[in-house]
């Protein structure tokens, strides 16, 4: 394949990374040095690491994320892999994405009545005979909304991945005497690697920034760099402070995918 | 075992889909808010049509839904192919970080960082800027979802055709295109959800009268969402149930066809 | 690819459709021409039948774009690139708005029907003789109880919040100024100290709080106090309408301390065009049967004398939300913090 024609595919792209991306991150970056007081400063990177708040919110961004990507992993891999043998697969695949087009408020405020004293599924805890729970503000109930948010961003990928896995490998795998599990374990989910590591990563990077979730359903009882963000930019308009926190989410979410990748590299040599 | 999988893959669509059922049940319910229901009307379906500009605004809403979607598809299916084939190692995994910035970036940074490009390059707030955002911020998903198809392609596959005297360009169009086909349908789903959820960034970029539908649900919270908002959603949630299986129906019809054709010729 | 190249074709088509249908809708409510106001608002923060009534009446077509925060609004302003005629901010931020010089003083000569206003809600700290601003609605800062869970007339204090007794039970409006001010309130200090050790002390105080609270939370805080989610909540006097409105076990009281006094404003940006409009519509707003019928449809109190007395006498002499002389007078309105 000749350079040259690299090199046009890349025009297009090339310029939304220069105008979209370099441009606003280096705006940020530039924004991080300045104080309330629109000095030149590096205070706010030295609040950020000496302050055991943001500290600590940055290790729940990080707990938080990995728990609802890993949620999200092991609600979407059987459900991909049963959706694949369907007849009209294309259409429950259809039907899997049309709940995300229903806006993610709406969607809040109905487990907020789905998880109320009265609610559905208090209703249903009674008629199950374990009785009637607080649910709202729980971690439990916040990262089951988080990961029914994600549910389909992880399904999209690993399906694509499933989709043309060669029956031969498996048929083979089992006529060698595989069991069932061996044969999912050694042969079916190392060649749907890169499908599930593009849904963790669909997954994982934006839930280090969440932050409505958090408030809705969590009622504010775990505070996120997300949330944090939010508050300098809208609430106390520290901007300076707002975009060093945005800067160590870039660089966080730079280490993320280097570790991941590395890994993915070595196992797939 | 097969039947265990069915119960299970009933009980995620359960899920999937109670939120949205318990929305637009709440639509029928002749209160104000979406708390004690109080029986059935038809009420807020009928102030919905008789409200040009909600009308408006979801169909401004559909448009840079859309168009940014199949833009952004265009673009990040381009920019897939440019980082599958670049050779150097430290390059690809510069440029994928770069890729992932806006979507590890809250919407608040996004959106004032692009108010403040748009207002100091002189591009008028409104469509336009909504437009470029959005695609802006789809491109990311859309490439980490081709991406992965394009990697479990083989190159013996493209060494072959080369081999047979495939033109790039035959390559593309024959193979490569065709084999990433469902990974930019993908693609373009996502961009369409992340379009259709954005509300901060479209906060910042819109004006001189545009709005979208996400924009205008969130400034309604202060005062509660009524239940014409519910009675919006149900209505495309049935739009776009209707439309999904009107395409499935004809894709199926198509294929058919095909099918016939090819015995037909055989 | 042909399948592909289709898919383009057919969506490029149903796009060229909704630009049609959009642009279809935008006349058929009077969009285009140059007889226009641009209002920028909370959302649903006004009757749309007023601006129905408001074109029929002046033939000025009313666009609105909403915002939902002062300070994501105040960015919108100060960046540029939009013309908008009327906006809302609260007290505050007109002072900050005032400062950014951001504002265009009102022409007093062009207005009709300031004498309709309660003088008390004139003339405030944030906009002396009322040079940029018309109040367009106001509020208290205070607390909402369920009497399923709590006896009526028992809770009165802001100092009660603090009682173990109340462990778990309380939702705080998530708005720092608000929470801290409660605090502030509490200890019998200003709700607008800039000493550095009373806002600590302050916070310590709300530290003690930390177990009675159950959570966090904005605009949602309505349907969870409806829903009986929690005993108590710390909110607005506009949010608390709506709450009681739906769910009649919910009482709102301003605590003894003293509160904070709040108030939406209707100010006129650097960058409006239309001011003929602009004048039209704030002589309109001022029209007691109009403030009248806003305020029956948004809940909230009016600061147009007049236009109470148009009220149902339930609301007019409902003490929660038009509370008397002696406890206006404890309440305190938030300055800006000085700029830096």
């Amino acid at each position: 394949m000749t350079k040259r024609k690299t090199c046009g595919y890349f025009i297009p792209y090339g310029l939304w990374l220069g105008l979209f991306v370099i441009a606003p991150v280096a705006l940020i970056v530039y924004q991080s040095f300045f104080s309330l007081d629109h000095h030149v400063t590096l205070a706010n990177y030295a609040t950020y690491f000496q302050s055991g708040v943001y500290l600590k919110m940055t290790l729940n961004s990080v707990w938080y994320a990995f728990l609802i990507t890993l949620f999200t992993g092991l609600i979407s891999y059987p459900t991909a892999y049963v959706l694949r043998q369907l007849k009209h697969r294309q259409f429950w695949l259809l039907l899997v994405i049309l709940p995300t087009w229903i806006n993610i408020l709406l969607k809040a405020y109905a487990f907020i009545g789905i998880f109320s004293q009265d609610g559905v599924a208090n209703s249903f805890l009674r008629f199950i005979g374990i009785g009637p729970q607080q649910l709202l503000f729980t971690n439990a109930s916040f990262i089951f909304v988080a990961t029914y948010i994600q549910i389909p961003f992880m399904i999209l990928p690993i399906y694509n991945s499933l989709a043309d896995l060669n029956p031969a490998y498996i048929n083979a795998s089992l006529d060698l005497g595989a069991t069932r599990w061996q044969t999912f374990y050694r042969v079916i989910f190392p060649l749907t690697l890169p499908g599930v590591k593009a849904g963790v990563q669909a997954v994982f990077i934006p839930s280090l920034s969440l932050f409505m979730l958090t408030r809705l359903i969590g009622g504010n009882k775990v505070i996120t760099l997300g949330t944090a963000i939010e508050e300098h930019f809208l609430t106390t308009m520290n901007w300076g402070m707002g975009s060093t926190i945005g800067v160590v989410l870039i660089v966080a979410m730079i280490i993320v995918m280097q570790l991941t990748n590395d890994h993915s590299g070595r196992s797939s040599q | 075992m097969k039947k265990l999988s069915r119960v299970y893959l009933v009980l995620v669509f359960i899920v999937l889909y109670l939120p949205i059922l318990y929305l637009i049940a709440y639509s029928f319910s002749q209160g104000t808010t979406m708390t004690n229901y109080h029986g059935f009307t038809w009420q807020h379906y009928r102030d919905l049509f008789a409200d040009p500009r909600m009308l408006a605004i979801v169909a401004d809403t559909l448009l840079v839904a859309l168009l940014s979607s199949l833009i952004a598809t265009l673009i990040g299916t381009l920019g897939a192919l440019s980082i599958h084939r670049t050779s150097k190692r430290v390059t690809r995994d510069v440029l994928l970080s770069l890729n992932n910035i806006l979507m590890v970036s809250p919407d608040v940074i996004i959106g004032a960082s692009f108010l403040i490009f748009f207002t100091t390059l002189k591009v008028p707030l409104g469509f336009t800027s909504v437009l470029l955002s959005h695609i802006a911020f789809e491109i990311p998903i859309v490439v980490l979802m081709i991406l992965p198809r394009l990697r479990e392609m083989s190159p013996s596959l493209l060494c072959a055709a080369a081999d047979l005297g495939a033109t790039t360009r035959q390559q593309l169009n024959k193979i490569i295109i065709p084999f990433i086909t469902p990974g930019i349908m993908a693609g373009f789903f996502m961009a369409l959800t992340y379009s259709l959820d954005d509300f901060a960034v479209t906060f910042f970029v819109t004006g001189n009268g545009f709005s979208t539908l996400s924009v205008e649900i969130y400034s309604r919270a202060r005062q509660g969402i009524n239940l014409e908002i519910n009675a919006l959603s149900g209505v495309m949630f049935i739009f776009s149930l209707l439309l999904v299986g009107g395409y499935y129906l004809l894709q199926q019809g198509n294929a058919k066809r095909r099918q016939r054709s090819q015995e037909a010729a055989q | 690819m042909k399948r592909l190249i289709s898919l383009v074709i057919g969506l490029l088509a149903i796009c060229g459709l909704l630009a049609y249908t959009g642009n279809r809708l935008q006349r058929s409510s009077g969009d285009s021409g140059s007889k226009v106001l641009n209002l920028y608002n909370w959302g649903d923060y006004i009757d749309p039948s007023l601006l129905s009534k408001f074109q029929r009446e002046t033939g000025y077509h009313v666009n609105v774009e909403t915002f939902d925060s002062n300070e994501a609004m105040f960015t919108k302003l100060k960046q540029g690139g939009t013309h908008y005629d009327l906006t809302v901010p609260s007290d505050y931020m007109v002072s900050k708005l005032k400062q950014a010089h951001l504002l265009q003083p009102i022409d007093r000569h062009r207005l009709t029907g300031m004498q309709n206003y309660d003088p008390r809600f004139l003339n405030q700290s944030f906009d002396r003789h009322n040079r940029y601003s018309i109040p367009y609605f106001w509020g208290t800062l205070g607390i909402i109880y369920n009497d399923r869970y709590i006896r009526p007339g028992t809770l009165t204090h802001w100092s009660q919040l603090w009682s173990p007794k109340y462990r778990h039970q309380i939702m705080l409006v998530d708005s720092a100024r608000d929470i801290l001010g409660m605090a502030l309130v509490e200890r019998g200090e200003s709700m607008n100290t800039t000493n550095p050790q009373t806002l600590l002390a302050a916070t310590h105080r709300l530290d003690q709080l930390s177990p009675n609270v159950k959570a966090i939370v904005a605009d949602e805080i309505k349907m969870y106090m409806i829903q009986d989610e929690a005993a108590i909540a710390v909110d607005w006097s506009g949010e608390a309408a709506e709450m009681l409105a739906s769910n009649s076990h919910l009482h709102y009281v301003v605590p003894k301390e003293g509160s904070n006094l709040w108030f939406d404003n209707l100010v006129i940006p650097k960058s409006a065009q239309h001011y003929q409009a602009i004048y039209a519509f704030l002589n309109f707003m001022n029209r007691p049967e109009n403030a009248a019928q806003n305020a029956e449809y948004i809940g909230y109190a009016t600061p147009n004398a007049k236009a109470k007395a148009l009220l149902p006498r339930s609301v007019r002499n409902d003490r929660q939300f038009y509370p008397d002389d002696a406890t206006i007078r404890h309440l305190q309105v938030y300055r800006n913090r000085p700029t830096v």
